[in-house]
């Protein structure tokens, strides 16, 4: 019989120092623990054993334990990662590691945080819309059409992308009408479904899920451990298309007049909304994701309306590595926890005037 | 018991548990006019049936169209040597391909052929290929499916009521404690928010149970820690039986090393594709593993199993490919040996066999898999494997036809893992997906029409949840007893080692005296801290269910005396003809655990036609294929 379940192979283990944020909705600290790791161990086993041995009411979700369920999402050393999926050999040895529950929702626990915000956008996502005359066994479709809307299928529902969405992680106030990655692709999958009867979904994306904000840091597509394209083969095209399918005349006029990828992004519902406007980025601009110019003037007038003619203040691009990616890996990032999402440099709250992005219902009369 | 809290809700019907099997019954209930409540031990969606890779059987005939119902049938029956519940593999059988395509009505995206219909692939024991699959991950598909479908019901819902959760509405990380009966009828159910630790009481005439299974009492499991056998014991608890429990499915090759990985599944694909299992001295061990029954189809030499992969028609094939039970028979003698690795398994290597670019063009997402969970190189390294707990075979004895659980209990349903007889002796890899969509739609249903023809609701009795209350806090409230984590490790190294994949009579007695000693500590377990989303005290009150289920599967690995599927037995190694008709029923007399002897149902004439007489002379008595032969006669 078995004496032991955490059985003795290869070397032995050593104490290693962690950090782990232990409280409640009330306030908390980070909490030091010396914990023995084996080799071969990831993050979520030395939460385990923690549990077992120095802190039994820890509270962390996990299910799978294999990167399939997307329960145990948290954030080590400042990144948001899978704790399944994050080894302990991706550490010096000696390093300590702070864990911290996800910082966009609030904490219920620990390392526990109340995700429900997903699932009520989840639910205010409108669902499959089923062709009317195709009856069930007669579904018909080519596998290079249903692959684009696999690829989104992937989705774990770790959040992750939620997470780090910088819309909402400092921006409580931006919660209401802003629905996030996950649920932007989920209407890109819907979108690209091959019998799906619905067809606004872009448009009901722009005018009721705040695709507006996103203004494509690609954050979300660093976190995805599915690596799911999220920006480029979801936001991106849904964007793209919004904007082809325009019916209202003076934004065809606005067409004809800005090349294409400069044309405003105005939800369908508003043709005049003084919304973000999208030009080519300057690459290496200054790090502040959120584009903010800085130039009061030029961002006030930007709120006032579209203004055909002007020239409109580009947002700075996010400075960006050779490879056009942020610095938000583990391996290329300069220090242990993830960047401002805004930039380094940027207090808060933001003065409103500093915000590039206008409420896609801002136009809307007030009820 | 003053001052608790309880917050009270009223349903129709109550689906325990939010995996495939549960949202289905969630979803007919539902379709069926019922007020709905799912209970999800974990959030929605991450329910363990997103680990499912391979796909669902389904006689949908899209690949090859010979593929029909009696095929699956017979291939179902074959898996489960026989032992299954004959009503139920038909009806799986049948049904099936519907429950499939219904899943596209919902949004379902599954891999196409080449004439734009649902893909099938081929899979051990099916005789066509059959099973519908989204690349590795059709297990996610299935539950993303059935998530999203139920909110697209509850947006009907609020279209029509104003109200997402007017008609079914989703408890997520609530745990059921305690069934709450009104005489034998089923009145409620009574349980604690995990995040809060309120405690939560339904009441309902009409439970479903649909909580999967009980992996997490064995030490190397691919399964979650939700697996404590809730639902398992709950049936107990209120009356009702459970069959088939000797029977746990254990996949010969889980990863036993680095621990990150331990128990997660290596695809059988891999030994397909050529992968072979050696030992510690570097032996190819799977040799001298090939049965006598074996012989003629896999090969007694190297150089003919390589042969194989290149040219199946000439030669026989590698012994690595013999069944599930028997690889995993093979590996654990080669560890019992002393011919193990470190970490108790041996070595799958497949790096030796194919170029690198090979292994990661066929094998992608093991590849991956493994690089990123364990940073194990798998075109460079042989993998660590041995057997991990899978799946059980054995349930709650169910009403084929309504899923309505049997024993002195009524208004308790169950379907898919929890539920037992479908899959016989030992599952076939697929049937678990079609089993839960096609009984999880039966018992959500007939539940739905139980509620309905009842005159009166069942009453809940004060005393009971008062009790249920005192049990739910004893492990908070002592502080002398002992973790639960330990108890847990203890529950795991007695399953693991005396009533794991191959069992001896004296181990098993061994093991039901130490759960018995086990059921003491548990009894006084304690668990430290307060009842906001403690884990230990979840963990405390989950022991009490893995430790009930672990005796029933010990006793009647006591008493079966034959080796059939997932039961074998070191002094009764061969199959018994007269074992095969007879269940064996656990129930529960006050706190001990009951077994009787059942008969198995008989199979209908035009069912057992449809096998040869040959196959049949394996599994039947002399007696049952004179009443064959009679019939066949008839027919002539």
């Amino acid at each position: 019989m078995g004496t032991d379940n955490t059985q003795a192979t290869g070397k032995p283990g050593t104490k290693r120092p962690f950090r782990i944020w232990r409280g409640d909705e009330n306030g908390g600290e980070l909490r030091d623990y010396t914990v023995e790791v084996n080799e071969g161990e990831v993050v979520l086993d030395v939460i385990h054993r923690l549990q077992a041995t120095d802190a039994p009411d820890l509270a962390c979700r996990w299910n799978c334990k294999a990167g399939k369920c997307g329960s145990c999402s948290m954030e080590i050393n400042g990144k948001p990662r899978l704790s399944c999926m994050t080894r302990m050999s991706t550490f010096e040895e000696g390093e300590t590691v702070t864990v911290t529950p996800l910082r966009t929702f609030p904490v219920i626990r620990d390392l526990v945080t109340d995700v429900s915000f997903n699932y009520e956008k989840a639910r205010e996502t409108p669902a499959f819309a089923p062709p009317a005359d195709v009856a069930p066994g007669d579904y018909r479709m080519q596998q290079v059409d249903v692959e684009r809307s696999q690829e989104f299928r992937k989705c774990i529902e770790c959040f992750l992308c939620q997470n780090v969405c910088h819309v909402i992680r400092d921006h409580e106030e931006n919660k209401q009408a802003f629905s996030g990655p996950r649920f932007f692709i989920r209407a890109a999958e819907l979108d690209m479904h091959p019998l799906d009867a619905k067809t606004d979904r872009k448009e009901y994306a722009q005018s009721e899920m705040g695709l507006g904000f996103c203004n494509i840091t690609k954050c979300c597509t660093e976190v995805c451990p599915e690596h799911i394209k999220i920006t480029d083969n979801g936001i991106i095209p849904m964007k793209e298309r919004v904007v082809d399918r325009r019916y209202d005349p003076l934004v065809w006029l606005g067409s004809k007049i800005f090349r294409r990828g400069q044309v405003p992004q105005t939800s369908v519902t508003s043709g005049h909304s003084g919304g973000a406007v999208t030009a080519p980025a300057a690459h290496g601009g200054v790090h502040s994701h959120a584009g903010g110019s800085h130039d009061t003037a030029a961002e006030r007038q930007a709120q006032q309306g579209v203004n055909w003619h002007r020239e409109v203040p580009h947002p700075t691009a996010p400075a960006v590595d050779v490879n056009g990616k942020l610095p938000l890996t583990e391996l290329t990032f300069d220090r242990a926890a993830a960047p401002s999402p805004f930039g380094d440099d940027v207090t808060f709250p933001l003065p409103p005037e500093h915000l590039n992005f206008a409420h896609p219902q801002q136009d809307e009369p007030k009820h | 018991m003053t001052e608790t809290r309880i917050e009270r809700h009223h349903y129709d019907v109550v689906v325990i548990g939010a995996g495939g099997a549960g949202l289905r019954a969630a979803i007919e209930a539902r379709l069926a006019g019922k007020k709905t409540a799912i209970i999800s031990k974990s959030l929605f969606g991450k329910a363990h049936t997103v680990m499912a890779e391979g796909g669902a059987a389904a006689a949908m005939g899209n690949v090859n169209s010979r593929d029909n119902w009696q095929v699956h049938f017979r291939d179902t029956m074959r898996g489960g040597k026989f032992l299954n519940n004959f009503r139920m593999a038909e009806l799986h059988a049948k049904e099936s391909p519907q429950r499939i395509w219904e899943l596209e009505t919902y949004g379902a995206l599954f891999d196409r052929t080449k004439d734009g219909k649902i893909s099938q692939r081929n899979f051990g024991g099916h005789e066509y290929p059959r099973l519908a699959h989204v690349g590795d991950r059709t297990g996610l598909e299935l539950i993303r499916t059935l998530q999203q479908k139920i909110v697209s019901l509850q947006q009907e819902d609020k279209r029509e009521f104003g109200d997402y959760e007017a008609r079914i509405r989703v408890f997520s990380e609530t745990t059921i404690t305690e069934l709450l009966l009104d005489n034998d009828r089923v009145a409620g159910a009574f349980g604690y928010y995990r995040e809060s630790g309120e405690f939560i009481l339904f009441e309902a005439p009409a439970v479903v149970l649909a909580t999967g299974g009980v992996g997490r009492s064995y030490k190397v499991t691919s399964n979650s820690w939700e697996y404590t056998g809730d639902g398992h014991a709950l049936a107990l608890r209120a009356g009702a039986t459970l069959i088939n429990m000797e029977f746990l499915q254990f996949h010969p090759t889980g990863m036993v090393w680095p621990p990150s990985v331990k128990g997660i599944l290596v695809t059988e694909s891999v030994r397909g594709d050529g992968g072979v299992l050696k030992n510690s001295e570097g032996k190819r061990f799977m040799f001298d593993y090939v049965p006598d029954v074996f012989r003629k189809q896999y090969a007694d030499n190297e150089a003919e199993a390589d042969r194989w992969y290149k040219d199946p028609d000439n030669n026989r094939r590698p012994p690595e490919l013999l069944p599930r039970d028997e690889v995993a028979r093979a590996i654990n003698s080669e560890v019992k040996a002393g011919r193990g690795t470190p970490a108790g398994g041996v070595f799958l290597d497949i790096a030796s066999r194919l170029p690198a670019e090979e292994i990661r063009r066929r094998l992608p997402s093991m590849y991956h898999q493994f690089k990123e969970l364990a940073d194990v190189d798998i075109t460079k390294e042989p993998m660590e494997v041995g057997p991990t707990c899978h799946y059980v075979m054995g349930g709650v004895e169910v009403d084929p036809d309504s899923g309505a659980a049997y024993g002195t209990v009524r208004g308790l349903f169950a379907a898919g893992e929890v539920s037992g007889g479908m899959h016989g002796s030992n599952r076939l890899g697929g049937n678990s997906l079609s089993d839960l969509l096609v009984f999880g739609k039966r018992a959500g249903g007939h539940a739905a029409s139980y509620a309905d023809q009842l005159t009166a609701r069942p009453a809940v009795s004060v005393a009971a949840v008062e009790a249920a209350v005192e049990t739910a806090l004893a492990p908070l409230q002592r502080d002398t007893g002992e973790s639960p984590y330990t108890l847990q490790q203890d529950l795991q190294a007695v399953m693991g080692d005396l009533v794991g994949i191959i069992r001896r009579e004296g181990e098993l007695v061994d093991a039901l005296a130490r759960l018995a000693e086990l059921r003491e500590r548990v009894a006084k377990v304690s668990a430290a801290g307060g009842r906001r989303y403690n884990p230990g005290w979840h963990l405390a009150l989950d022991l009490r269910n893995m430790l009930v289920v672990s005796e029933c599967t010990a006793k009647a690995a006591l008493e079966r005396q034959e080796s059939r599927g997932g039961h074998t037995r070191e002094d009764h190694p061969a199959m018994d003809p007269k074992w095969r008709r007879v269940n064996l029923v656990c129930s529960l007399d006050g706190d001990t655990v009951r077994l009787t002897h059942k008969p198995l149902p008989k199979m209908r004439p035009e069912l057992i036609s449809l096998f040869d007489r040959a196959e049949l002379a394996k599994y039947l008595t002399d007696e049952e294929l004179a009443e064959f032969d009679a019939l066949t006669e008839g027919e002539r």
